[in-house]
């Protein structure tokens, strides 16, 4: 099985600062994996580079296809959904609108509809909130709704950026339950960038751990889960 | 009490034709955070194209909406050609280059037509209407206004384009996230403010007789109604503009005399951005440290 | 300043000296029209390239200073040399006081405030009411100044040394202002005023007199540039004026001092060739100039002239 995504000797920076040192990485079809790593070692930075939002060198394929150097809207209506750490929530529109823009590129406006009360579905209280700006949901519910904008994409391949971030425990569980299932369901990938690794671990099948910005772990999920030495020597518990 | 109405419904008129403006300067602003000095050019030039389409035998309403056609791809190109290149200047550099396509687009236009006034023709019949209240042509300039405005609303909040502009103007980045080519919404945004720029320019023109100096004083009005409706507020522009409209024909004709109209008129506005430094309407910025 | 700097400094210096002597008399009141824009585009740099305040109606303050000028010489009977001090008096008196207000506005709606006061400046000075001050639309004519204690030049040379020994004047003043506490706090108002405030840097204080102190110079410009064209009337200070200014520290360079002369060297003569090269349009041209200029150097001339030698330095 050929992988989805591929990154090979990708350098990444920041004008002068270089971050990501010779990347290298593949993800395979269908899976759920997590990219952990301390705070600053380049997690952020690479799913940024996948997209075209940091100046890259080297090698990034998706289905074979090379997207680096491409624009970050080209690489969005390649079936790629970025859900961005801060959320990036239209916070100035309402709840539907940012869904339906979630769904831009998209020309099946039958399946967009369909889609779009799935969403309700999986978030009944965004459906409660539909008309209201999106700015006065808390932190939770704008994170679904960031969930939820970039599954509209109808995406091959969801990334997802600390989504834990700021949220209580009991919604986070919530919410990767549903990631859980729409993986399943939907067979979206999905590649996750998370600080907090017990959580990731527990839904991911894969995962990969970087420390300043190379890649120095990778294997099935519960393996590193069982592993108490790389547990507390990358992961810190 | 005659005098009084009937200066507030002309101020109504031309208050019209401000809050067109004002929305094609806010329209801009709100996607780009800059003010474009060159808007009442770009509305006057378009304009002289209208005239001459006029001129070579085209009847008014197919010459109009040629017009504004022309006007709409105008935009475009100037933004694609000219603003573009420098969008990541410095914002001073950049106000230069506004500065310099209002002086250029003043001048050519001089030159291609001279400074001659001519007349621009009114679609709208001669005899009075409305009594000595309303001329009908200032009656067809608020309709015109208002089915524009009208037009605009319903694209921005009902059709996807319009959403995508709007949500390219907000947030650029997560704009592109969700496959939107910002880019293109820019070039858009320039297309339709130079459109609505050129409505105004058409309705304008019968009133002050076509001169390429016929913008500057309407300009700086839609300007100041923008800042006073808060300038990052489409509908702030729009009141705004109406009430700038109407003060200052109230204020020309029983309080200070068309000479010191303009000054006085926006002393006021200044005025009244020193109680509200951020407009009626605007959004106080409240930034973090 | 470096040695090299200096020596630099020098050159440019005994040229300026040099020049009456070597070109028409025309010539030499056009570089003296130079000088009087260099104060004045120093003056507006102080407020909007250090200080970040825009302002978009100096040429009023600079109507001012030449108002000042010509009613003190024609209807006091004043000497022009005293016209200047007074005149740089006024509007800091002036400026300061339109700065105080100004204090609430920010950005686009200081722009207004001060596009504003340039496009009013003109119809006030053709207010019927204050005519018989300002001589109304005809405006004032005055008299060009003889060389004095008998030296052997002629009103164009003398009037040409006198501007350039106030231009000196003006400039170390300028140069030390922005080098010192001063100029600091100011660039620290401009770059982060909140932290500036909590710094203990009085903010209000300082960018009012940021403004007065601008308005002072745009003043004294405007006084020898009374002199130098011998007349003032209301439509040589419309808001063009005000625009030119904006344009030529841009293109001299934000926050420079050298800028301000590269400004007034574009401004007093790019339109003059703008004019050569195509009678009927010629600010169309001197717009294709500007775009040209921010294209090619975002930074100003200053600013390219800038990463040229630092450039060659690290080399």
């Amino acid at each position: 099985m050929s992988a989805l995504l591929e990154l090979q000797g990708v350098n990444a920076a920041y004008g002068a600062t270089r971050v990501l040192h010779g990347l290298d990485f593949a993800m395979q079809e269908k899976s759920i994996t997590a990219l952990l790593g301390a705070n600053g070692a380049g997690k952020t930075t690479t799913l940024r580079a996948i997209c075209g939002m940091v100046k890259t060198e080297g090698a990034i394929r998706f289905n074979g296809q090379d997207i680096r150097g491409k624009k970050t809207e080209d690489v969005a209506r390649m079936g790629i959904a970025h859900v961005p750490d801060g959320r990036g929530t239209f916070l100035h529109l309402t709840t539907e609108e940012n869904l339906r823009l979630g769904a831009y590129p998209r020309k099946d406006r039958d399946t967009v509809e369909r889609d779009l009360e799935r969403m309700y579905g999986y978030f009944p209280r965004l459906k409660e909130r539909r008309r209201q700006q999106a700015g006065t949901l808390s932190g939770g519910e704008q994170q679904m709704l960031a969930v939820s904008r970039a599954l509209m994409l109808a995406p091959k391949l969801m990334l997802l950026d600390e989504p834990s971030f700021g949220l209580a425990p009991l919604v986070v569980k919530e919410l990767f339950g549903i990631l859980r299932s729409i993986n399943a369901e939907a067979r979206v990938s999905m590649l996750l960038v998370e600080q907090n690794a017990a959580m990731a671990l527990d839904i991911a099948d894969q995962a990969c751990v970087i420390e300043t910005g190379r890649m120095v772990l990778s294997g099935p999920a519960d393996k590193l889960k069982k592993d108490d030495a790389v547990r507390r020597s990358y992961l810190g518990y | 009490m005659d005098a009084l109405l009937h200066q507030v419904l002309a101020g109504l008129a031309t208050g019209g034709i401000y809050a067109s403006l004002a929305l094609a300067l806010v329209m801009i602003y709100q996607a780009t955070h800059l003010v474009n000095f060159a808007q009442g050019e770009m509305a006057m030039f378009t304009t002289y194209i209208g005239w001459s389409l006029i001129q070579a035998g085209v009847p008014y309403w197919p010459a109009f909406f040629l017009t504004i056609a022309f006007a709409f791809i105008f935009g475009l190109a100037l933004e694609y050609f000219v603003i573009r290149p420098v969008e990541r200047a410095p914002v001073l550099a950049v106000v230069v280059v506004f500065i310099a396509l209002l002086l250029i687009l003043n001048s050519v236009t001089g030159w291609i037509y001279t400074y001659t006034i001519k007349t621009f023709p009114s679609p709208f019949p001669e005899q009075p209407i409305f009594g000595r209240y309303l001329s009908p042509h200032e009656a067809g300039a608020i309709g015109v206004t208002l089915v524009v405005l009208a037009l605009l609303y319903c694209f921005f909040r009902f059709t996807p384009l319009g959403l995508a502009m709007r949500a390219a103007a907000q947030n650029p980045e997560s704009s592109r996230l969700v496959g939107i080519r910002v880019g293109w919404m820019l070039a858009l945004g320039w297309g339709l403010a130079a459109a609505v720029g050129a409505v105004a320019g058409m309705m304008v023109a019968p009133i002050v007789y076509l001169d390429p100096n016929m913008m500057g004083g309407v300009l700086l009005y839609a300007f100041a109604a923008a800042l006073v409706g808060g300038i990052d507020n489409p509908w702030g522009a729009v009141i705004g503009g109406f009430l700038v409209g109407v003060l200052e024909n109230v204020l020309g004709a029983f309080v200070i005399g068309n000479e010191l109209k303009l000054s006085v008129a926006l002393v006021i506005i200044i005025g009244v951005l020193l109680v509200k430094p951020s407009g009626f309407f605007g959004r106080v910025q409240v930034t973090r440290v | 300043m470096s040695r090299r700097q200096l020596i630099l400094l020098g050159v440019l210096l005994a040229a300026a000296c040099v020049l009456p002597f070597v070109v028409s008399n025309y010539r030499t009141f056009q570089f003296t029209l130079v000088l009087v824009y260099a104060i004045a585009l120093l003056g507006l740099n102080i407020l909007t390239g250090y200080n970040g305040q825009i302002s978009l109606g100096h040429g009023a303050f600079y109507a001012l200073g030449a108002y000042c000028a010509a009613m003190l010489m024609d209807r006091a009977g004043a000497p022009y040399w005293a016209t200047v001090p007074v005149a740089g008096a006024v509007c800091l008196v002036a400026g300061f006081l339109f700065g105080l207000p100004a204090l609430r506005l920010e950005g686009l709606y200081l722009a207004l405030a001060t596009f504003a006061l340039g496009v009013a400046m003109p119809q006030l000075l053709k207010f019927h009411a204050l005519e018989k001050w300002t001589g109304g639309v005809q405006g004032i004519v005055i008299a060009k100044p003889p060389a004095p204690f008998g030296l052997p030049l002629n009103p164009d040379q003398w009037l040409y040394f006198f501007t350039l020994a106030i231009t000196a004047l003006m400039f170390i003043l300028g140069w030390n202002l922005v080098r010192g506490r001063v100029g600091r706090a100011l660039v620290a108002i401009r770059d982060q005023h909140i932290a500036a405030e909590a710094m203990g840097i009085h903010n209000s204080l300082y960018k009012s007199l940021a403004f007065g102190v601008s308005a002072m110079y745009t003043g004294v410009a405007g006084a020898l540039g009374a002199i130098a064209v011998q007349f003032v009337a209301p439509d040589s200070f419309n808001i063009f004026l005000s625009i030119v200014f904006l344009v030529g520290i841009v293109v001299g360079g934000l926050a420079s001092i050298p800028g301000a002369l590269y400004g007034a060297l574009f401004i007093q003569f790019v339109p003059n060739i703008a004019d050569e090269i195509s009678k009927a349009a010629p600010w169309a041209i001197f717009g294709v100039f500007m775009i040209a200029f921010v294209y090619l150097m975002p930074t100003g001339v200053a600013g390219a002239i800038r990463l040229l030698t630092t450039r060659r330095k690290v080399t």
